[in-house]
């Protein structure tokens, strides 16, 4: 995120009206960001859980909203303690926060702040969910993914993001969340599947992703989303470091689309559907941290970089035996360390900081930083994550039953499946499905 | 009597309509199918991933004929199915013990 805008003026900063829309826009497309995830991420899954996986995503939208306003934000942003944590009671329930009061030096309101940081919020533990597909109850999910912001989430923005956070006084840079978001949830992913285990059939049994084109929609809608992530994230557009950044992910996500697909080519002999898909994902986790500090000829080699490092990296389930369903780990832990790592290469100092990265003239100090940052979150996250999931398998159960498992979590959790395979233009479920409680009183009526 | 099922490629089925039309053939049943010969399925690749896809689309038409067309019938659909290719698929004839028209309940050959 970013520091204190620079201005020249001696005055205090005043509600800018462009920057307030700007941001407000940008906020919506983050939100739509996570919708997006779910189809990504639930079209990659069989037919049989595809409601499910688009369920864990789409329900972190109302937990986490809800925990944002009455929390999070003063756990996030609020005033540092200990560099660990932030409170301020002011932020609880967002009920002492003047329509006007300016975000801390900054020309936007504190809402579009605490609103734009809501959505990055809402995307994060979503994110983890890929890694859990087909074999996590639904409840227990919901019941990690709010402790999970809470523990995890909140206060690693705060370190990362807020004003006193101790990665934040160290230096590292993050401009939009390659840290707090990607590694963050890559890293708890990789916890909760080394407690809860493998699907069943994994390695054995096909599992196909049972729709590309959904696919396809996911990562288009999270290219699209992520302009308002990144471009958001200078909180302002008065001085072109948003605009760099807006081109920088564009530049990025098209390199490593193509570099994933290049790789794919040479190793596995086709251009695949979801190789374009994954590759623009992960050149956009890699440009994240690294879009503001970077020049467009430098986001072209982190996506390039970031695109070839994540298609060898989706390899390593199998090699090492855990079952990391969609791929949470290969792209976003490793797409979101490579981008943080090569800001302490391409760092041209001109841009969202003076910091230089080594090829810049800038020697080693800033790349040790940033291995601080990516380290620090990994560790602490990975921890933190296991635990959580390993108390909660102990009580109430992570997991569903085998049975349950095998022959599709979405009848059971949700009592829906995704599409009607009945065929025979539906005559024959018709007949035989108990029809609806109204429908049957509404037909003895007529009779 | 005589039920012919040929198991076909999907694409060749408009040139086996057509060919069994200029035989004389009434009516016929099209089904999908699907399975696998000597050749196996094919091989598909998501994120390095292999997965062997055993099973093969097929269309499976099935034709009523008296007994002295079989052979012939049988001939009319290989020449219209066969593509020289692996897959081409099989014919095969079975003896029919009765057949009835649903609608007017004539048997035997009055029925076909």
């Amino acid at each position: 995120m970013a520091s204190a805008i620079t201005t020249l003026a001696a005055d205090a900063p005043t509600l800018s009206a462009a920057n307030t829309g700007f941001m407000l826009i940008c906020s919506a497309l983050v939100m739509l960001m996570t919708p997006g995830l779910a189809f990504f991420y639930g079209g990659m899954v069989r037919v049989k859980s595809s409601l499910n996986m688009l369920m864990m995503s789409f329900i972190s939208l109302g937990i986490v909203t809800i925990l944002w306003v009455l929390y999070g934000f003063s756990l996030a942003f609020g005033t540092d303690t200990g560099s660990l944590i932030g409170w301020n009671s002011d932020y609880v329930g967002l009920s002492g926060i003047g329509l006007t009061e300016l975000w801390d030096g900054y020309t936007i309101p504190v809402y579009v702040f605490a609103v734009f940081q809501l959505m990055f919020a809402v995307i994060t533990p979503a994110l983890i969910s890929g890694a859990l597909a087909d074999r996590v109850k639904f409840s227990a999910w919901a019941l990690f993914s709010a402790l999970w912001v809470t523990v995890v989430y909140f206060p690693v923005a705060h370190w990362v993001w807020g004003a006193g956070g101790w990665l934040f006084e160290l230096g590292v840079i993050d401009f939009a969340g390659g840290t707090a978001v990607h590694i963050n949830a890559g890293a708890a992913a990789l916890g909760v599947i080394l407690v809860i285990g493998k699907r069943v059939g994994f390695k054995k049994d096909p599992m196909r992703p049972h729709s590309l084109p959904l696919v396809m929609l996911g990562a288009g809608l999270l290219w699209f989303g992520w302009f308002g992530f990144n471009a958001g994230s200078w909180l302002g557009n008065d001085d072109g470091v948003g605009a760099v950044m807006f081109v920088n992910t564009q530049v990025a996500t098209a390199a490593a689309m193509l570099a994933w697909l290049g790789y794919e080519k040479l190793r596995h002999g086709s251009f695949t559907t979801l190789g374009a898909a994954s590759g623009a994902v992960a050149g956009l986790v890699a440009i994240t941290p690294a879009g503001g500090s970077v020049s467009p000829l430098g986001a072209i080699a982190v996506g390039a970089i970031a695109g070839v490092l994540c298609a060898m990296a989706v390899g390593l389930k199998y090699k090492f035996g855990y079952d990391d369903s969609l791929d949470v780990v290969g792209v976003h832990l490793v797409g979101g360390i490579a981008g943080s790592l090569l800001v302490g290469f391409f760092a041209t100092g001109g841009v969202q900081s003076d910091a230089k990265g080594l090829f810049y003239g800038g020697g080693l100090e800033q790349l040790g930083k940033q291995a601080i940052g990516v380290f620090s979150v990994l560790a602490y996250s990975l921890v933190v994550s296991a635990i959580m999931a390993f108390l909660l398998d102990k009580t109430i159960g992570m997991r569903v039953a085998e049975d349950v498992e095998v022959s599709g979590i979405d009848q059971v959790e949700h009592a829906e499946t995704a599409y009607d395979f009945s065929g025979a233009g539906g005559g024959i479920s018709a007949r035989t499905t108990t029809a609806p409680a109204s429908a049957a009183a509404s037909k003895k009526v007529d009779a | 009597m005589k039920l012919i099922t040929a198991i076909v490629k999907p694409y060749k089925l408009d040139e086996i309509k057509e060919a069994l039309h200029s035989f004389g053939v009434q009516g016929l049943t099209v089904s999908e199918a699907s399975g696998y010969g000597r050749q196996r399925g094919h091989t598909e690749v998501y994120r390095g991933a292999e997965y062997t896809v055993d099973l093969v689309p097929k269309i499976r038409i099935e034709v009523l004929v008296e007994d002295e067309e079989a052979e012939e019938l049988i001939s009319v659909i290989v020449s219209a199915a066969r593509t020289e290719k692996i897959g081409d698929g099989k014919v095969w004839s079975v003896p029919v013990d009765s057949v009835v028209r649903v609608r007017t309940g004539e048997r035997g050959a009055d029925a076909l």
